[in-house]
């Protein structure tokens, strides 16, 4: 797209101005970048300008790097301070929200801009805190940067550099040397980065991989495949897997949409207990099933099979402890942590068990006698509430945790899980209510499940907020628009943590129900 | 100073004439006050001038063979006063810091400064933070120039005018007896340049001779009835010397045709957007060249009035371009020309906006509309008559996040506001002041401590009227810099002198963190030309403050909130200090990381901790960010139908501080995190020990995996 500017500019030297910006996030490296271009710009016969806004913006927050060049030839060029809207030649974003900050500003303009974005995030604040899923867009970042930029380059440069063990600048500074947006060939970049004299290998490197990342696009970085079901992988004693396979084949045997789900939802209830867990699962799914058909999309059905499952396999302490102390997980950590031959890995695990953990984990009876009892639970604070660092590397702590985990023939006597299958039973009970009136609104009551999750405090609060939304839902179960207000209840609940903006979703309804 | 070297900027400084100097804004005026003949040069850093100071501070050989002396002040005020040197001395002296807070804090010493007047050239160098990236309330540093009458620079914003301001700056204070600012705005610092160097001039008067040789003329103290004569002497005498030494020394500048029906005025700082705008319009070529006459303001204060009246002779309409309200310039100038009885029009304010950054597309916009008012003529077809739409861009406004700064990974200050943030949720909230500095990232977002700030080491001063006590306490923020800075005498001696019932946390993190990692009095470094490791809790006991606890390692969470508890329930009355102390982690690993590095290539046993996140453990109530907001504590988003939402994860940029333990401990999260520690070169005996270990959790996990059905990978 080559669209006319939009101000003629009669003196043709002015198109000799290239306009170079970069919008980075503090610790990326900005000003090594920036520097390395300056000095390409200089070795290559032009004149070059850079500034920065530097100061506490560089604590985490963005920074703009400006940089403009001219053929140095005939007197000194005036330069810009800043970049201006409409007037940017090569935006630089070192990261995808920081695409569509510079987008927003203006600095991308199908006439004449050249995005080079890298699409990793580094999220915000306000993105990280939000109970629920708060992570922006970066779908809709990219879509605009294909209609915003004359030509769009994007890669997960930070990722390219990270394998080269350097930093996102160095990728970057590759791919605007592919970009070809400056008049300079790629021995010139390449120079620019010996004479910066610093970590100069591990920049080459990833320099390199910035160019063919950049040469090769988006496609170089691949989405990750679905994950395929639960088939695959499955290991252990002929016994068990003869039961597996039988009921694996009659969770396949379920509607496709329903199938989907009730795969990896039985994989995930057998794997926390067992096989008759497994079965249980199913027979609750058949009840669901019993009461949902084809024309409706199976939706009750697929809900029923991830909800359900999510349900059953509750935080308990065995549940923590024997994922703690699986081989895979070791394995899995010694690799992140780039533990090598010659090297050992120490592991410290952070507890702090509560009462209520402790007390649910006693037999149902006697457990709730000590949760009826205060001065029952002020004893139990007392042996047991504090934080407990475990260094589950070494045999003490380990094997306490392994016996911890090897607890499954115990749970089910356990008050704990008394409780959850009360609060199942209840949950289940009430969206089928709704079921023959609304089917969408039991659909809605089913997700609504989501709501429960995490440990001690905020586990009670989770729960609190399903209870609210569910007595929220009850106030206009037998309005039309219900399913939407039990849709809109949850997703308030998922904002915040004391629930402000479900409290006041509760209040409208209470305005007109 | 600090863990960073400046060394390789120091030899800039020893350029000489002949050579090119290429580089920074800030450092070229630091080489300019070399190339004048400065005799002493103080400062508080700061951006944006930070640098100037920095490199000083570590060019103490060059300045040793030059006879400089050079200070970095405990404030602004104690710079201000520094140039007193200059008062009766012929002696030149430069002083910098950041505008207008710099200004603010140095306003006694300055306005003391001014009346009095100087002998010795004086130049106050004030770093303008004003516009985007700014960290500071948005004043103009230009009023207290105008109150004082100190004549203010304002150069164009490239390395050679900068340069030239350094030097003609000196010659003007000496010319009019009266102190210059020159103000150099944030971009301006940290543009880079060329100019061509002179050598290095030593001060004709070194401040050691002159202490050697005092005077003193009682005419010049600040007291009746010579106070009086100042005043007069400010308009009779230096105000004239100052106008006859800009005009004849043409420090305002002229560019474009001398007739033309209209004209701009800018300031000089403004001289290079301007020139863009009209590039844009076809108005100017690639250097500068301009259709439009300018008149350019390098001194923006005091204006010099024939100048100005030549210019607008023949013009109809003039555009006064003035970032930064209120519009000082265009008000002089209007009355000039209302006194003088022309018909010039005056725009200004109004087709520009009065307030914010004038940025590219502010200029480009109100200077086309200026000249559609003013000369339609000049305005390039394209402009009257676009004939091109411009493409619809989606509008990112509701998708784009706000990053606004943070505490970085590591920072030792997190844990306290976690811990702040915990004590609330138990005891409810408090009135919580801030203070300035990297702990004021505290009062946003996830912690939200702190609901206000009154200046640099004023945090528990803030909290003044509601320390007589009550149901709750107040707390009060306050960093290591600020104590140093002025908060031992205005906070501490405030609340200690008035017993006030309150609580105040000195956030001690080893440095003047945020300004870049400068020592202080408590810094734990030892500095061979400042006298560091000076504990806080005795300046504090010094004061007769008796209930101080000091906290070596912030990062305990669970300690923190303790102490805290304790502070705010004690039934003790008086003040209650806690020093909270750990050092900046962005200075410590500076420091370390080679280090470190350097021990595990020399086989010796090293200890790398970083933190991780068990995802299946993981439920993605997101609790542990509300506590954190550490930038290598992110979301992942799961691949499992299952899950709904996206999970902690700690990326390899982790620190290993370990806040993230901390904080599930003490707020009971969940259990989550653990920490990793890498050890390298472990002792033969260690890994002996450990292969054992290894083998018998390898059998128990086979063991145990042989009875179960394993579904692949999870882990």
């Amino acid at each position: 797209m080559n669209a006319p500017l939009s101000h003629k500019t009669p003196d043709a030297r002015l198109q000799g101005i290239i306009k170079l910006a970069i919008l980075a996030v503090g610790g990326q490296g900005g000003g090594v970048l920036t520097n390395w271009i300056e000095d390409l710009a200089r070795a290559n016969g032009y004149a070059a300008q850079a500034t920065s806004v530097a100061g506490v913006a560089q604590r985490t927050g963005a920074t703009v790097y400006y940089i403009e060049m001219a053929p140095a030839a005939g007197g000194v060029p005036i330069f810009s301070l800043m970049p201006a809207a409409g007037d940017v030649d090569v935006m630089i974003a070192a990261e995808m929200m920081e695409a569509g900050r510079s987008i927003m500003r203006g600095f991308v303009t199908p006439d004449r801009t050249t995005l080079i974005a890298s699409t990793h995030r580094s999220l915000a604040v306000s993105e990280k805190m939000v109970p629920g899923n708060g992570i922006a867009s970066a779908d809709e970042v990219m879509a605009a940067a294909e209609i915003a930029a004359r030509r769009f380059i994007a890669a997960n440069f930070d990722q390219v550099a990270v394998k080269q063990g350097s930093v996102i600048s160095a990728s970057i500074f590759g791919a605007l040397a592919a970009s070809g947006a400056l008049p300079f060939p790629r021995s010139a970049f390449e120079d620019a980065i010996r004479a910066g004299g610093k970590g100069v290998e591990a920049s080459l490197r990833a320099f390199n991989a910035g160019f063919d990342a950049a040469v090769n696009g988006v496609q170089s970085e691949a989405a990750p495949a679905p994950k395929p079901m639960a088939k695959a992988a499955v290991s252990g004693p002929a016994r068990l897997k003869t039961e597996w396979d039988r009921l694996a084949a009659r969770a396949a045997a379920l509607p496709g949409p329903v199938a989907e789900m009730a795969l990896p939802g039985l994989e995930k209830v057998v794997d926390f207990q067992d096989l008759a867990y497994g079965t249980e699962y199913l027979d609750r799914l058949d009840k669901v099933l019993a009461q949902d058909r084809a024309e409706n999309g199976w939706a009750l059905g697929r809900e029923a099979a991830k909800y359900i499952a999510n349900a059953l396999c509750y935080d308990d302490i065995i549940r923590v402890a024997d994922r703690k102390t699986r081989a895979a997980r070791f394995a899995r950590i010694k690799g992140e942590m780039k533990v090598k031959d010659g090297t050992l890995m120490q592991l410290t695990e952070y507890f702090h068990p509560q009462a209520a953990e402790i007390s649910g984990m006693m037999p149902a009876a006697m457990g709730a006698r000590w949760q009826a009892d205060p001065a029952k639970m002020a004893r139990l604070t007392r042996w047991f509430d504090k934080g407990r660092r475990l260094r589950s590397d070494s045999l003490t702590a380990y094997v306490m945790l392994y016996v911890l985990g090897g607890m499954k023939g115990w749970r089910r006597k356990t008050l704990r899980h008394q409780q959850e299958q009360t609060h199942l039973h209840r949950w289940l009970e009430t969206a089928l209510s709704y079921r023959a009136a609304n089917y969408d609104l039991a659909v809605e009551v089913l997700r609504c499940r989501r709501l429960v999750k995490g440990y001690s405090d905020t586990h009670s609060r989770g729960l609190s907020k399903f209870d609210r939304v569910l007595d929220g839902i009850a106030l206009v179960a037998n309005r039309a628009d219900a399913a939407d207000w039990a849709r809109r209840l949850r997703e308030a609940a998922l904002k915040d943590e004391d629930g402000t903006d479900l409290d006041g979703a509760i209040q409208t309804i209470r305005s007109f129900a | 100073m600090a863990e960073r070297s400046f060394k390789a900027e120091v030899e800039h400084l020893r350029k000489g004439a002949g050579e090119t100097f290429t580089g920074e804004g800030i450092l070229a005026i630091t080489k300019a006050l070399l190339e004048n003949g400065v005799g002493y040069v103080g400062g508080y850093q700061g951006a944006p001038i930070s640098h100037l100071m920095d490199v000083l501070a570590d060019a103490e050989e060059l300045l040793g063979e030059l006879g400089v002396r050079f200070e970095a002040n405990a404030n602004e005020a104690a710079a201000g006063a520094m140039l007193a040197a200059s008062v009766h001395y012929p002696i030149r002296g430069a002083i910098t810091f950041k505008g207008p807070v710099g200004v603010n804090v140095a306003s006694d010493a300055l306005a003391n400064l001014a009346s009095g007047g100087v002998t010795g050239g004086a130049l106050i160098i004030v770093g303008e933070d004003y516009g985007e990236g700014s960290s500071i309330m948005q004043e103009r540093t230009h009023a207290f120039a105008m109150k004082s009458q100190m004549w203010l620079l304002d150069p164009r914003p490239n390395l050679p005018s900068i340069v030239k301001a350094v030097g003609h700056g000196f010659e003007l204070s000496e010319a009019s007896n009266t102190p210059v600012m020159l103000t150099v705005r944030i971009r301006a610092c940290h543009v880079t340049g060329s100019f061509e160097c002179k050598d290095n001039r030593a001060p004709t008067l070194p401040v050691a001779e002159a202490l050697a040789n005092p005077r003193s003329d009682f005419k010049r103290v600040v007291l009746p009835p010579y106070s009086f004569v100042h005043e007069h002497e400010k308009i009779d005498v230096r105000w004239p010397a100052a106008e006859k030494y800009i005009r004849d020394n043409q420090l305002n500048e002229f560019f474009g045709p001398e007739k033309s029906k209209i004209g701009f005025v800018l300031q000089g700082g403004m001289y290079n957007n301007v020139i863009r705008a009209l590039q844009r319009l076809g108005l100017a070529d690639i250097f500068g060249n301009t259709d439009i006459p300018l008149y350019v303001l390098n001194v923006a204060y005091p204006l010099v009035k024939d100048e100005f009246l030549e210019f607008c002779e023949g013009k109809e309409s003039i555009l006064v371009i003035e970032e930064g309200q209120p519009e000082f310039i265009e008000q002089t100038l209007t009355t000039y020309l209302y006194r003088a009885g022309s018909k010039v029009q005056v725009e200004g304010k109004g087709i520009l906006p009065m307030a914010g950054e004038y940025t590219g597309q502010v200029l480009l916009d109100s200077i086309t509309a200026y000249l559609k008012k003013a000369a339609p003529d000049m305005v390039p077809a394209m402009v009257r008559a676009p004939n091109q739409e411009a493409p619809q861009i989606p509008d990112l406004s509701k998708v784009v996040p706000i990053r606004p700064p943070g505490f970085c990974t590591g920072c030792p200050e997190r844990p306290i506001f976690a811990a702040i943030k915990l004590v609330q949720k138990e005891l409810g909230k408090h009135q919580i002041a801030g203070d300035i500095g990297c702990h004021l990232f505290g009062s946003l977002p996830p912690f939200e401590v702190g609901g206000q700030t009154m200046g640099y080491g004023l945090g528990p001063a803030g909290n003044g009227a509601f320390e007589g006590g009550g149901k709750k306490r107040s707390i009060a923020m306050v960093g290591d810099g600020g104590f140093w800075h002025n908060g031992l005498s205005s906070s501490f001696t405030n609340m200690a002198f008035n017993k006030a019932d309150a609580v105040a946390v000195v956030v001690d993190n080893y440095y003047s963190a945020a300004t870049g990692g400068q020592d202080i009095m408590s810094s734990r470094a030892k500095n061979p030309t400042k006298a560091t490791n000076n504990p806080i809790s005795k300046a504090l006991e010094g004061i007769g403050i008796k209930w101080v606890r000091q906290i070596d390692r912030t990062y305990d969470v669970t300690h923190m909130r303790n102490v805290l508890r304790e502070a705010l329930t004690t039934p003790e009355k008086g003040p209650k200090v806690i020093v909270a102390s750990s050092e900046c982690m962005l200075n410590k690993q500076r420091r370390e990381k080679p280090l470190t590095a350097k021990a595990i290539k020399d086989g010796r046993r090293v200890e790398t901790p970083r933190f991780g996140v068990d995802e299946d453990i993981c439920t993605g109530d997101h609790a542990c960010m509300r506590l954190s907001g550490c930038p290598s504590l992110g979301l992942k988003v799961l691949d499992d139908p299952l899950r709904d939402d996206p999970v902690a994860s700690i990326d390899q940029s982790c620190v290993g501080c370990g806040n993230c333990g901390e904080v599930a401990d003490a707020a009971v999260l969940c259990p989550s995190f653990y920490e990793a520690r890498v050890v390298h070169n472990p002792s033969a005996m260690e890994t002996r020990i450990a292969k054992w270990r290894d083998g018998i959790i390898g059998w128990l996990q086979a063991r145990r995996a042989a009875r179960r059905l394993n579904f692949g990978e999870a882990a």
